[in-house]
């Protein structure tokens, strides 16, 4: 064999040199430049036995290939497909076809035919199923020809009947990629076959082998996510899957019933063994409760994960999932949760357990009590006392998304919730803080719950506090004892913690201001006043006494009379904190202070639409007057400049829209600044010291352009093309300083040819946004660019200078919502008084804690600087596990950074 | 017709003393072997003269399987096996096998030293006895002989706990000694695949119960102790040394982690530190927090939980106490309920049942004034609490496993019969299986239906499936019994074999069909009849005038008297004696009237 391969290598090469004669300038070309399948051809053509074509191939599949020689190689790679007697060398042929295909550029229908040629002789099923595998490669890449997607479908249906489960699995995810999804589309005349891919894929439902059951509802599903609109023939089958013996399959039936119980909600279903009959959305809704208690915990995660989005189910159902039906020796048993809850109306409290508290009460009919088939009973009691994490986080979920639509199962699953903030786990306490945060609007805490919340406060773990804050910040209370529980348990918290300092005011920021009246009548208890005596006067520096008066305070915003309550302190420390902690501190209207009282109060009324305008209105009367003396418009922009400014320290919405559009008029007016200079009528030797100030002027105004376009989040492409320009006119006025101040022309012509690449690229880049900008520095430079390429150096800088100042000023739109990005440093705190030692050569951790708001994907762009005594930085990438997201656009980092250094001195 | 026989020894109605005996295809098997609590005569321990009166047990015995170190389910073990004798192997895991001594050792102690006791296992006979034993791992598959075979699943429970399938053939046998589907502090909860067995034997102690979520239970445990100890408050938890103790334990010791607190808690100290040096061992057993976690830290190593002794109940301040035993009967923590029960800033927790007459039960039913011995009265001021932490699987647990297992019959068994009847009906009425709850000494006989395996040769087997291998199909063949095995061979083959001569045997049949028209117009009507009926086969027209369906063949000819009688001669041989006989049948139905 071996040399009957080498006598053919001789025998091609002899050939070739034959034609090089006959063909010589076409042959030249490929002489020059070796294409990839000639070298492949020779390879393969050398291999003597199936492991040495083996190794050649793999080498050949780690280069990557350009699209020219795509179809070549795979001519060659067919060609030797054919003769290949090794199955595992035909296998790595296919897929390298598959592999080839792939390549950006390359259209794959020239190769289709051959591909489905070789699938009619191969006898291999491994092979077979890596051809099938490369046609479904092809296949994707041609989704929009729709007769090769047919054609396709149909060698697929084909091979159904193969007996590998191997290619089996891969015909029916091909049918599932590219079968037809638009009915009517697919005419009747061209395949019978290939009409209706819904049966075809139903009947594999009974495949034998488990692998092809999945593969068929997987394949199902695929058909689904393409928009094809499912039968709800196939519910029944899919039903009978849940059942399967595989978990895989089961896996997969529960997204099956899940996708058909979301396409047909209200169509009816009978209870099989009885003659009701109820919706298909609940009929599913029980069957995938059913499926929380299954024997695999991955279909036990898949189900209780669905449950969170099938909202349509009826809410008689949906409750049904958190009871139980207790009963203890077959009488009727009352869960713990019911018995606090009557505990508490009763008005009582526990007062020590008795034996037998929950002695059963009535007597159960035997024949009444199903034990299994209850479909959704209890499936979230099971659920999240399931033994794997992932599954009680995935029933946490769902019960999080199902109370939000829902406010009478949100006050339901409250009692759960409550427990699962003492899971094992921190993943799922943290979770289920999380879960309740967001349907805190649905519900109002009892007392015994707000008692158990409150308990985890004492938790060691800083995200769990800080989490229970977040929770604290926006939930109801219902009386004022739940209000003073909070209060203790918070400053219990403090005297602990006391790093959760800022966490806490917040907390109880937002507690005063939503319970003022519950507020109201602790204020005397919780200032210690007395109606006779005077009493001391606390520690203003006192964190659990500045806690007190943030509760107190924001609730007297909305509670005139509590200040009367106050005693003078009060009043004093009122005017310390609200200048000192303004952030917590609202102002207050407080009768006979004028002084204290702050003269305006914005935010009790806020008008933000006054402002907007006011906004809009000054920045169109910016870009209006244009025209005007260049003095004018100097002064103009001075005002603007300051009246944004000021608006955006007033408006803390619009602060991020203001400093932007601030930012940007001083750019302009730096520029204008610039160009008005009188170095420009000088003679060059005389304006040395003058230049300075334009030079400056364009420094700045770069600096500036980088900050707009890097430090705001929400800026758009419309806002990034200005900004862009702004920058190039501050390149060409640097071009154009420089100019002046050098002598000599070499150095220009560099500095010429970069601007013009600079243009080039703009140009380039926004085209699309070229005809916005008519009259602009750029559409002028652009209209004389062929001038330009042409020119001297001097004759360019010449150019520049006029367009410069005939360019009119561009318009800047405003995005919808823009905020400048921002980091807070909470830790460490600028001023510590104990520096931080450390052994030289050994490593010491520095706790970093901070707050980053706006910033897009910190995780990449975060990076902390430590900056040494001696001058030298650092730039430090923080983990990305170590930044949490509390809130949208907030990001939290807290992180360890680690410090070392040599020993050195100040000498 | 096959049969598994069961018969409880112990354990059948009742709970307590479990020892079932199993045959299966000629086996027999003894599950657990355990001692009952409420007597302390010859009752406390299995009849096990019921399995042989004279002769060993060995003879009789292939092998016994103790599912977890509980005594009512091995306490009896050195008995069986030393003193009534047995020498063949006994089964247990890993985990059972390391505590069992510890436990029956303690035992012995009680019942030889404190109650004076003779005629009991000695010490050497625990050793002798675990000798005998061989340790098994989860999901192993382990041959007994080479018929029999068992294989552990995981239980829950207590540490160690298994469920046991026995299996000869293809009958097969599943016991669940106790189990727990609902996991806990430290362990897991029960679970097993679809093994489909002839029979599952299941514990019911929980049968007509349906527990609420342990979740309330714990944090009202938590929240209890945590207030007791900020009111500097002393807390008293009375255990016993295995089991419910462990969990407690690591509830605590992670609430203390949590939640920062320094309090001390102790921990009586005797059997348990051995067995929490197991518990440390067998990681592999825990749940699913213990075992991720035990790389940075063993949840066992407990950091706040320190040996006990007896001068630290005078200590001041606030601390917990695990003191053993778990009724507050005698021992230990009863000395130290004696020394905090007058403080009201105390509170004993009972985290398990209490039998009548001991302390444990009389302060739990409410009672404030105790009389000690020597007429000593003591007033009880300090809160007592009652906390129920049990680890056996309620009746919708139970239901849970028997649709994991898919079982072909269940039997109850470990539980009271009362309640046993209320689940039997349940597992009949919603599971469609027999369902048989025997009492001790009453045996239940299961039939089956095992299926039989047969060898074919792949040859047949490739040459008589066809492609479409969904259709249920009719196969030919021979079967050959020979040697205590089944094979199935070609007919060819079997003659070969068996130095016989093959003989055809053919049918021939005449159908006789009222057609004026000519033969071969006939046989043309046929000819499209039968085609237009048999659409799977290949019916064909053969030149010479005779139509083949696949290989019968079907010739017309004129009647000798009679030229408007076609007759028909259908020829089949035996092997398409399916085909041929509907084909006859047909023809004999006559031709339709119109057939163009």
């Amino acid at each position: 064999m071996a040399a009957h391969l080498k006598k053919r290598v001789y025998e091609e090469f002899t050939k070739v040199v034959q034609q090089q004669h006959e063909d010589l300038s076409a042959k030249k070309l490929r002489l020059t430049k070796p294409s990839k399948s000639a070298a492949l051809h020779v390879d393969l053509c050398k291999a003597t036995s199936p492991a040495d074509a083996l190794q050649y191939l793999l080498q050949f599949a780690r280069k990557p290939v350009e699209v020219e020689s795509v179809e070549g190689v795979v001519r060659i790679l067919l060609e030797h497909y054919y003769k290949e007697n090794d199955a595992s060398v035909r296998l790595k042929i296919a897929s390298l076809l598959g592999l080839l295909s792939k390549t950006p550029g390359f259209s794959p229908d020239c190769i289709m035919d051959d591909a489905i040629n070789t699938l009619q002789n191969e006898k291999s099923h491994q092979v077979l199923a890596q051809l099938l595998d490369t046609l479904l490669v092809i296949g994707t890449k041609l989704t929009e020809n729709p007769s090769v997607r047919m054609r396709l479908v149909e060698v697929a249906c084909k091979h159904l009947t193969d007996s590998s489960h191997g290619v089996r699995n891969k015909c029916l995810q091909l049918i599932g990629c590219l079968g037809p999804v638009e009915k009517g589309v697919a005419k009747e005349a061209e395949s019978q076959a290939a009409k209706d891919v819904q049966k075809i894929i139903g009947d594999h439902f009974n495949d034998q082998d488990p692998r092809v059951r999945t593969a068929a509802i997987k394949a199902m599903l695929q058909l689904h996510e393409r928009g094809l609109k499912l039968q709800q023939a196939i519910y029944g089958q899919a039903c009978k899957l849940l059942a399967d013996d595989y978990e895989q399959v089961r896996s997969a039936a529960v997204q099956l019933i899940w996708v058909l119980s979301q396409l047909y909600p209200e169509s009816i279903v009978p209870i099989p063994s009885s003659n009701e009959e109820i919706r298909l959305v609940d009929d599913a809704f029980g069957k995938i409760c059913h499926m929380v208690s299954d024997g695999s915990w991955v279909v036990r995660v898949q189900a209780a994960k669905l449950l969170g989005s099938m909202q349509q189910v009826s809410s008689h159902f949906l409750e049904q999932t958190l009871d139980k039906k207790l009963m203890s020796d077959l009488r009727r048993k009352r869960t713990a949760h019911e018995r606090a809850k009557e505990l508490y109306s009763s008005g009582e409290f526990s007062s020590g357990r008795k034996w037998g508290d929950d002695a059963p009460k009535e007597e159960i009919d035997t024949g009444a009590v199903n034990l299994i088939e209850s479909g959704a009973c209890g499936a979230f009691v099971h659920g999240l006392e399931d033994e794997m994490y992932e599954v009680r986080i995935a029933a946490v979920e769902a019960l999080c998304m199902l109370a939000q639509s829902s406010p009478s199962f949100a006050e339901k699953c409250l009692d759960f919730l409550v427990d699962m903030f003492n899971d094992e786990i921190e993943e799922v306490r943290l979770q289920s803080i999380h879960t309740m945060r967001k349907i805190s609007n649905n519900i109002t805490l009892r007392e015994d719950q707000l008692d158990t919340v409150l308990a985890v406060l004492e938790d060691s773990s800083r995200d769990i506090r800080e989490a229970l804050h977040e929770l604290l910040c926006c939930t109801n209370v219902s009386t004022k004892e739940g209000i003073h529980l909070a209060l203790v348990e918070l400053l219990k918290n403090l005297t602990k913690y006391p790093t959760d300092r800022e966490s806490i005011w917040k907390c109880l920021k937002f507690l005063g201001s939503r319970h003022p009246t519950l507020v109201l009548p602790l204020v005397p208890e919780l200032l210690s006043t007395h109606p006779f005596f005077d009493t001391p006067e606390p520690d203003m520096d006192d964190p659990a006494y500045i806690a007190v008066l943030v509760l107190i305070f924001n609730a007297a915003k909305s509670c005139p009379t509590m200040p009367a309550l106050f005693s003078d302190h009060t009043f004093r420390h009122y005017a310390y904190l609200r200048d000192s902690l303004s952030h917590l501190v609202p102002p207050l209207r407080l009768p006979g202070r004028k002084l204290v009282s702050s003269p305006v109060s914005p935010s009790i009324t806020p008008h933000e639409d006054p402002s907007q305008q006011f906004l809009h209105q000054s920045l169109e009367r910016v870009y209006n007057l244009q025209h005007l003396d260049p003095q004018g418009i100097q002064e103009l922009l001075e005002f603007t400049i300051r009246d944004l400014q000021r608006l955006g320290e007033l408006q803390s919405e619009l602060a991020g829209m203001a400093d932007f559009t601030a930012t940007y008029l001083q750019c302009q007016l730096l520029l204008i600044k610039a160009l008005q200079e009188k170095l420009w009528n000088v003679a060059a030797p005389l304006y040395l010291k003058q230049n300075a100030l334009a030079s400056a002027a364009a420094k700045q105004i770069l600096e500036e352009t980088y900050k707009m376009e890097f430090m705001y989040s929400g800026v758009e492409s419309r806002q990034v093309v200005i900004i862009h320009h702004m920058r190039l006119q501050a390149k060409a006025l640097q071009l154009i300083v420089t100019a002046r101040t050098t002598r000599g022309v070499e150095p220009l012509f560099g500095m010429c040819e970069k601007f013009l690449q600079e243009v080039d690229s703009f140009q380039r880049c926004f085209i699309s946004e070229l005809p916005q900008m008519q009259g602009s520095f750029v559409d002028k430079l652009l209209d004389l660019m062929p001038r330009l390429v042409t020119s001297k150096p001097s004759e360019v800088v010449k150019i520049l200078q006029t367009t410069l100042r005939q360019s009119t000023f561009l318009h800047l739109p405003l995005p919808e919502q823009l905020h400048r990005a921002s980091a807070n440093i909470i830790e460490p705190t600028g001023e510590s008084d104990n520096p931080l030692r450390f052994t030289s050569g050994l490593v010491v951790a520095l706790d970093v804690d901070a707050t980053l708001e706006h910033v897009q994907d910190p995780q990449g762009t975060v990076k902390v600087q430590v900056l040494y005594p001696d001058g030298q930085a650092q730039l430090i990438h923080p983990k990305p596990a170590d930044f949490r997201n509390p809130g949208p656009g907030r990001h939290r980092l807290i992180t360890q950074v680690y410090l070392s250094h040599t020993a050195w001195t100040d000498i | 017709m096959p049969e598994i026989k069961v018969t409880p020894l112990g354990a059948g109605q009742d709970v307590g003393r479990s020892c079932i005996l199993v045959s299966i295809a000629g086996k027999n098997v003894m599950l657990d072997c355990g001692m009952h609590m409420g007597y302390n005569d010859d009752r406390r321990f299995p009849d096990f003269s019921y399995i042989t009166q004279n002769g060993r047990l060995t003879d009789f015995l292939d092998c016994v399987i103790i599912s977890h170190f509980h005594l009512d389910h091995c306490g009896a073990l050195p008995y069986f096996s030393e003193m009534v004798g047995y020498d063949g192997p006994i089964y247990m895991t890993h985990p059972t096998k390391a505590i069992c001594p510890i436990l029956l050792e303690d035992y012995r102690k009680i019942t030889v030293d404190k109650k004076g006791e003779t005629n009991f296992f000695t010490s050497q006979m625990i050793k002798d006895c675990m000798k005998k034993v061989v340790a098994v791992h989860l999901h192993q598959t382990v041959q007994v002989d080479e018929e029999l075979e068992i294989k552990a699943y995981y239980a829950g429970h207590v540490l160690g706990a298994a469920m046991f399938q026995i299996k000869v053939g293809c009958e097969s046998v599943v016991y669940t000694g106790d189990y727990n589907m609902t996991p806990d502090r430290h362990l897991g909860a029960a679970w097993i695949d679809k093994c489909r067995p002839d029979l599952l034997i299941t514990e019911s102690t929980y049968a007509t119960t349906i527990r609420d979520s342990k979740r309330c239970r714990e944090r009202d445990f938590l929240k209890k102790v945590h207030e007791t100890v900020e009111r500097g408050g002393k807390v008293l938890i009375p255990v016993f040394a295995l089991g419910r103790a462990q969990e407690l334990c690591i509830l605590l010791e992670t609430f203390w982690e949590r939640m920062n607190l320094k309090a001390p808690i102790y921990f009586s100290t005797g059997l348990t530190e051995k067995a929490n040096h197991y518990y440390k061992l067998f990681i592999t057993w825990t749940n699913q927090k213990i075992r991720k976690t035990f790389v940075q830290r063993n949840m066992f190593e407990f950091k706040h939980i320190k040996a006990f002794d007896r001068a630290f109940a005078d200590n001041p301040g606030p601390m917990v106490v695990f003191a053993t035993p778990g009724m507050l009967h005698a021992g230990q923590s009863l000395q130290i309920f004696r020394k905090w029960a007058g403080n009201e800033k105390n509170m004993v927790i009972m985290p398990g049942y209490c039998v009548q007459g001991t302390v444990g039960h009389k302060i739990l039913s409410g009672q404030r004034k105790l009389e000690m011995e020597g007429r000593q009265i003591l007033e009880v001021k300090m809160q007592v609490e009652y906390m129920s932490f049990s680890a056996h699987a309620d009746a919708k647990g139970i239901m849970q496993l028997i649709r994991q297992a898919e079982p072909r019959n269940v039997l109850l068994v470990h539980g009271e019969a009362k309640k046993m009847e209320f689940l039997k009906q349940k597992i009949e009425q919603e599971f469609h299986v027999n369902c048989y709850m025997p009492a001790n000494g009453e045996t239940t006989t299961i039939f089956t239906n095992p299926s039989i395996p047969v060898d074919i040769s792949l040859g047949l087997l490739k040459r008589e499936t066809a492609i479409d291998a969904k259709k249920p199909k009719l196969m030919h063949g021979t079967l050959i019994m020979k040697d205590n095995s089944f094979r199935l061979v070609s007919p060819e083959q079997a003659l070969k074999e068996l130095g016989l001569a093959e003989h055809q045997l053919r049918f021939t049949c005449r159908v006789h069909i009222q057609d004026p028209r000519k033969e071969h117009e006939t046989v043309l009507r046929v000819y499209n009849h039968l085609k237009g009926v048999l659409k799977d086969y290949s019916v064909q027209h053969l030149p010479d005038g005779s139509i083949t369906v696949e290989s019968i063949l079907i010739q017309a000819t004129a009647h000798l008297e009679d030229q408007g009688t076609k007759v028909l001669l259908v020829s089949w041989t035996y092997q398409d004696e399916e085909l041929g006989s509907y084909l006859t049948s047909l023809l004999k139905k006559g031709l339709p009237q119109s057939t163009s």
